[in-house]
């Protein structure tokens, strides 16, 4: 049996980190038994919620967290910055907004690849979104 | 620091992506790209993206981008070798890889590419 060690609080500060922070979702989720799909779409959330928070607070953090539910185990991420929060949370979920160079897919695309999405944001202070994904 | 080689095989340009890449070394590539479009007058762009475990809307617009910009100096662009997994997340996520032809892998890439090239010179005559 291979322990699960779920690295502390990752630092997201340069467009490397987006890279290592999708290394550190693979092998979590590869270890916690999530499928190949299952893993492919973690990664691709989270990549776009790391690049989201580097692009408009200039850096962040991203936490993992293995959760159960009666038989159920998943895995919960929390990306976190302090930049200048989202005014129109409604807006800024739509398939095609973008306040920069993007495509604008990035939040509503990964609402979709994931289980549960729950975003809070505060003009001013920052965005916190928590993504969780199950196992089964 | 790290660079995608660009091989020419006749008048294709062929790139095989064999690591997760970061934002900073796909643009990159499509600079690097579209100067040897120039250098060599390639008609033809052909990625390989088999070792790619993810594709996200920042890579899939790079894609779309390559091949829009090769497509206005007179090059077509395969992309070959998508994983099922990240076949499946690209339509979830709801991204689209816009003016690139796909296919199964490098060998029907190239065919795919003589097919077009073959059409083009058609249409024109």
């Amino acid at each position: 049996m291979i322990k699960l060690k779920i690295p502390d609080k990752i630092q997201i500060k340069a467009e490397d980190d987006i890279l290592k922070t999708r290394q550190v979702v693979r092998e979590v989720s590869d270890l916690m038994g999530f499928g190949i799909v299952n893993q492919t779409r973690l990664i691709t959330a989270v990549s776009e919620l790391v690049r989201n928070a580097l692009k408009y607070a200039g850096k962040g953090t991203m936490t993992l967290k293995k959760i159960e539910k009666s038989e159920n185990i998943g895995l919960m991420i929390t990306v976190t910055d302090r930049g200048q929060g989202i005014p129109d949370i409604e807006l800024a979920m739509k398939d095609g907004y973008s306040t920069s160079r993007g495509i604008g897919l990035g939040l509503g695309g990964a609402k979709r690849l994931v289980d549960e999405f729950k975003i809070s944001s505060t003009v001013g202070k920052g965005t916190i979104i928590e993504i969780i994904k199950w196992v089964d | 620091m790290q660079k995608i080689p660009i091989l020419k095989i006749e008048d294709n340009l062929i790139v095989s992506l064999q690591f997760d890449i970061d934002d900073r070394l796909a643009l990159e590539l499509q600079t690097d790209l579209l100067n040897e479009i120039r250098r060599t007058k390639a008609l033809g762009v052909l990625i390989e993206i088999s070792a790619l475990d993810m594709v996200d809307s920042f890579m899939g617009r790079t894609l779309s981008d390559i091949a829009k910009m090769s497509a206005s100096m007179n090059a077509y662009t395969v992309v070959v070798g998508i994983q099922p997994s990240v076949a499946i997340t690209l339509v979830e996520l709801g991204l689209r890889l816009e003016s690139v032809h796909t296919a199964m892998n490098v060998e029907d890439g190239i065919a795919l590419l003589k097919d077009l090239k073959t059409t083009d010179t058609e249409t024109n005559d």
